[in-house]
């Protein structure tokens, strides 16, 4: 009991000290002072009355919302003697293969540096910044000669790096038995099972009304939808974060999605926030860095190609470029497995005081970056607005899907997770699949690296990241995945090449995301 | 054979069945040669005559139409694709002349309310002879902008944007100066129409719809909404400052082809579902519904407004391709009416639907004869006016203007056109089978 407590003291103090420093602290503050001229305010019980006062006029409500976040984001402390690596990663082969890993890029960012004889950053001239300024809300129409640029990872590079992590401590044994993992991924990381995975997301069950499947044309509106509205719009009133994210585990109404996100989020758009986008702004009309242009190849390959994301191509400029300059996005790699890159000045290389991170906000973009924001820009149009669900959004969730480590969300966890589900569940063919060549995760690991973006038709995409909110883990990823392959697993069976398999499985756009899952996890005989 | 007594169904009156044989095979005839050509050949039992051969359908060329229609002999289950004087609709000066009488008539019989609807249609003038007119109006509303636009040409050529009277001026003088060279050049009509200066925009791209509507008679006026649809995007931003930058105001596929933006792959299109998905979760549903009722009532009120005018052959239907632009308070106005809605597939995507509009298409035309004239819906067609409004429940009253009627339109909603035609076709047979 009294490490409970202890423990629970330790979570108090951190999350205060956390929230002093934020813009709410400020407001309360101020909301507190101002009281004071309410005549209800008295003296005697001022503590009483403000606290009160607090109940009222909704600020308790909004500091209910931030520590709620604060409690989602920040991982549970767990020995107040554990060294900060330990929040980063705990497992040491795992921080060791990262380590490795983010050298090979950044020698990939270097190498490209110098074969094109571009510095990594460089002060636009005046002139420049003019034209940039001007065009800043049609960046799309620039054609800039991107021939030399490559993307510096993809995420096939990504796979091979995991297919070979090993965990130096863990000896399998030569002999093959009943308990070997067929599957690429050979770490031993606990992942859940189905009866698990059904108590876990037990809001998807048969008997609970879903939207994505309780709302299509067959059923009448009244059975489910028009209540399931109703209360949606309820929750948006009460302006509570932990309702929202309870709520939108039976999916969003299209017209409540942009708010509920927000509301879950936490995301507001004080002016601070916006003055502090139009900074960012200023930052990327007055440098530019060689991210940049692999951003603007990303986009060029992706997005832009994309039939129902084109249009939205020069906001996923607005809103990368912006990104990579955030220099606040850099407090998430305390828990994040990653480390930002330390690049040095001219001439000055291994000298401390002379690293910067590069980028400013630590993140290399990949091949497919780009699809994390796409998908994003049906809800929100307002630039700033957008910026801000797309870095919460990234230090929440996406981060973990291109970073090594063990957490139940990771990219490592999930692939061991979907292997493990196909090889327990439908284990013909899992072993049909790997014996002609064609290992499962090779075909979905890139759906779930990008959190299926781009695979899925829009409304089925915005449903599944409706439930990703609303458990607060990635999960479903895996297991979304291993349902896909059940869905088609005769077709599968079927085929003698890894090229047949991928053409199988090659169009995911006419999929219904909810009634698979709900199958794969409530009505499959296991 | 007695028709049953049926409040909903009135007009129209196709007595098929018996009257109506089925025939052993149809010949068919046409010029195109994309979609159109692919459907009619993998339709059972179609079989293509070329050249002289006689034909029970011929989907042909509004060209074909002008010379040969006046003196062809045609059997009365001959079916032809377009309507003698379809000009009336699709010719932008008739059009604006029809819709401005109809108006008229409105609001002398209806009331100002009533004529109000019918103002879906920017301010527009017929040059030369309008041209004064049109000074009028210029000088009532300064530093706006105004497109001129030929009215019979197509895929966007022949239009440029002016703000300054000089602009006009000048090529007045241009065409003028044609003339007095005495050649065989016909001066040809253009109309100055008011330009939409605050189109609604997506990704601050601006785009406009195309959307199919299939009338088989104007007396009785029979018309059917297809569902599906697509919004065609403009490469380029949209900027009121370059009104010389054809890509950007422009939105014909044709047109954007040729912009140095323009990749094949990106494709400038999405379809109405994903448009509509897109505006509700902007706006919310009520404001979409506001707006496609809007957009149905630009459909009647255009056809309503040439259907005296039309010359309503049993023979003939036609399917024509709307084009609407929606502007920033989501009011929807009429550009124009094509009667040979571009059929080439611009990818994969527009080819299935293309593919699917023909085939319902020929559904309704019902060369087979096997539906029997009642049905509100055939595959991704929606019946929207049978001599009136038709309602969407079903043995609801027809009741028109009431606040409970909701219309049997649904554009850019689900369209499970193959479950229905199924569905459809198999009841027929039951149906057929019964009265055998």
């Amino acid at each position: 009991m009294l490490q409970e407590e202890s423990d629970l003291s330790l979570i108090i103090a951190q999350i205060v000290q956390k929230l002093k420093g934020s813009n709410l602290y400020s407001q309360l503050e101020r909301q507190a002072w101002a009281s004071l001229q309410r005549p209800e305010i008295k003296l005697e019980s001022l503590k009483e009355d403000i606290k009160e006062f607090f109940k009222i006029s909704g600020w308790e409500k909004k500091l209910q919302n931030a520590v709620y976040s604060e409690l989602s984001v920040f991982p549970l402390p767990s020995h107040p003697a554990a060294p900060p690596e330990h929040l980063k990663e705990p497992l040491v082969y795992m921080r060791k293969a990262q380590g490795s890993w983010e050298k090979r890029i950044l020698k990939s960012l270097n190498s490209m540096c110098t074969e094109l004889s571009i510095p990594l950053a460089r002060k636009r001239p005046a002139g420049e910044q003019k034209e940039l300024l001007n065009k800043w809300n049609e960046m799309g129409t620039d054609e800039p000669d991107l021939s030399l640029f490559r993307p510096v990872y993809a995420p096939k590079d990504f796979l091979e790096v995991l297919i070979n992590l090993r965990n130096p401590n863990y000896e399998n044994g030569d002999s093959l038995s009943f308990r070997t993992h067929l599957g690429l991924i050979q770490v031993p990381l606990k992942v859940k099972d189905i009866p698990e995975l059904k108590e876990c997301f037990v809001e998807l069950g048969l008997n609970i009304g879903q939207l994505g499947i309780d709302d299509s044309t067959q059923v009448p509106p009244e059975l489910f939808e028009n209540e399931h509205v109703r209360i949606g719009q309820k929750v948006l009133a009460e302006q509570d974060s932990a309702a929202a994210q309870q709520y939108i585990r039976q999916g969003s109404p299209t017209a409540l999605r942009a708010e509920l996100w927000a509301l879950i989020l936490n995301i507001s758009s004080q002016p601070e926030d916006v003055l502090y986008y139009e900074q960012l702004k200023t930052n990327v009309i007055q440098h530019d860095l060689l991210v940049d242009s692999l951003i603007y190849k990303d986009v060029k390959l992706t997005a832009s190609n994309d039939d129902y994301y084109f249009v939205f191509e020069d906001y996923l400029y607005q809103v990368l470029l912006c990104f990579s300059r955030d220099t606040s996005v850099l407090s998430h790699f305390a828990f994040n497995s990653a480390s930002p890159p330390k690049s040095y000045i001219r001439g000055k290389l291994g000298l401390e005081e002379y690293a910067v991170f590069y980028p400013p906000n630590g993140v290399i973009p990949f091949h497919g970056f780009s699809m994390y924001v796409a998908p994003l820009c049906f809800l929100y149009h307002e630039p700033s607005k957008l910026y801000q669900i797309f870095r919460e959004m990234y230090v929440r969730f996406f981060f973990r899907l291109h970073s090594i480590s063990s957490h139940p969300s990771g990219i490592v966890s999930l692939c061991l997770l979907f292997e493990t589900l196909l090889q327990t569940y439908l284990p013909q063919l899992f072993y049909h699949l790997r014996e002609i060549g064609a290992q499962p995760l090779r075909i979905s690991f890139k759906w779930m690296v990008r959190a299926f973006s781009g695979y899925l038709a829009t409304d089925q995409l915005l449903l599944l990241w409706d439930r990703i909110l609303g458990y607060n883990s990635l999960e479903i990823l895996a297991v979304l995945a291993a349902a896909v392959f059940a869905f088609r697993a005769v077709n599968l069976m079927e085929v003698t090449s890894l090229a047949a398999a991928e053409a199988v499985l090659a169009d995911l756009s006419t999929l219904k995301v909810m009634p698979l899952l709900q199958i794969f996890l409530f009505a499959t005989v296991t | 054979m007695s028709r049953p007594k049926n409040q909903n169904y009135k007009g129209h009156g196709l007595s098929k069945g018996k009257e109506r044989q089925q025939r052993a095979s149809i010949r068919f005839k046409t010029t195109l040669m994309n979609t159109l050509m692919d459907v009619l050949r993998h339709r059972p039992g179609w079989v293509e005559v070329k050249d002289e051969g006689e034909w029970d359908f011929y989907w042909c060329d509004v060209s074909w139409l002008r010379e040969n229609f006046d003196h062809t002999y045609m059997d009365e289950h001959v079916r032809i694709s377009h309507f003698r004087n379809h000009y009336e609709l699709t010719r932008k000066n008739y059009m604006v002349k029809n819709l401005k009488r109809f108006r008229k008539q409105l609001e002398r019989e209806a009331g100002k309310l009533e004529a109000a609807k019918c103002d879906f249609f920017p301010k527009t003038f017929e040059m030369p002879c309008e041209y004064h007119l049109f000074v009028e109006e210029f000088r009532k509303n300064p530093g706006i902008t105004w497109i001129m636009k030929p009215v019979a040409r197509s895929q966007g050529k022949g239009i440029f944007l002016f703000r300054r009277l000089k602009d006009i001026m000048d090529w007045r003088k241009d065409t003028r100066s044609s003339d007095d060279q005495k050649d065989d050049i016909p001066v040809e009509n253009y109309v100055a129409q008011r330009y939409i200066e605050n189109p609604y925009l997506i990704g601050g791209r601006k785009f406009d719809l195309r959307v199919y509507v299939l009338v088989m008679s104007y007396i009785p006026l029979w018309a059917w909404l297809y569902r599906d649809g697509f919004a065609r995007f403009s490469n380029t931003r949209f900027t009121l400052n370059s009104i010389d930058d054809q890509y950007i105001h422009l939105t014909n596929v044709a047109v954007q082809k040729t912009s140095p933006d323009y990749h094949p792959k990106k494709g400038c299109k999405w379809m109405l579902q994903r448009f509509r998905q897109y505006l509700a979760s902007k706006h919310g549903p009520e404001a979409v519904e506001t707006l496609f009722r809007d957009i149905d009532n630009i459909f009647v009120k255009s056809l309503q407004s040439v259907q005296k005018v039309i010359i309503s052959d049993k023979h003939c239907f036609e399917l024509y391709g709307y084009d609407i632009l929606i502007d920033q308070d989501l009011k929807p106005w009429l550009l124009e009416v094509n009667a040979s809605p571009s059929l080439t597939a611009s990818s994969q995507e527009d080819y299935e639907l293309k593919t699917c509009l023909l085939e319902d298409t020929l559904h309704v035309v019902d060369m087979e004869a096997r539906l029997t004239g009642r049905e509100k819906r055939v595959g991704g067609f929606d019946l929207m006016w049978n001599d009136g409004p038709v309602s969407r429940e079903e043995g609801a009253p027809d009741l028109s203007g009431m606040g409970n009627f909701v219309t049997n339109t649904h554009l850019g909603c689900v369209n499970d056109r193959k479950k229905q035609l199924r569905q459809l076709f198999c009841s027929l047979q039951v149906q057929k089978k019964a009265s055998s």
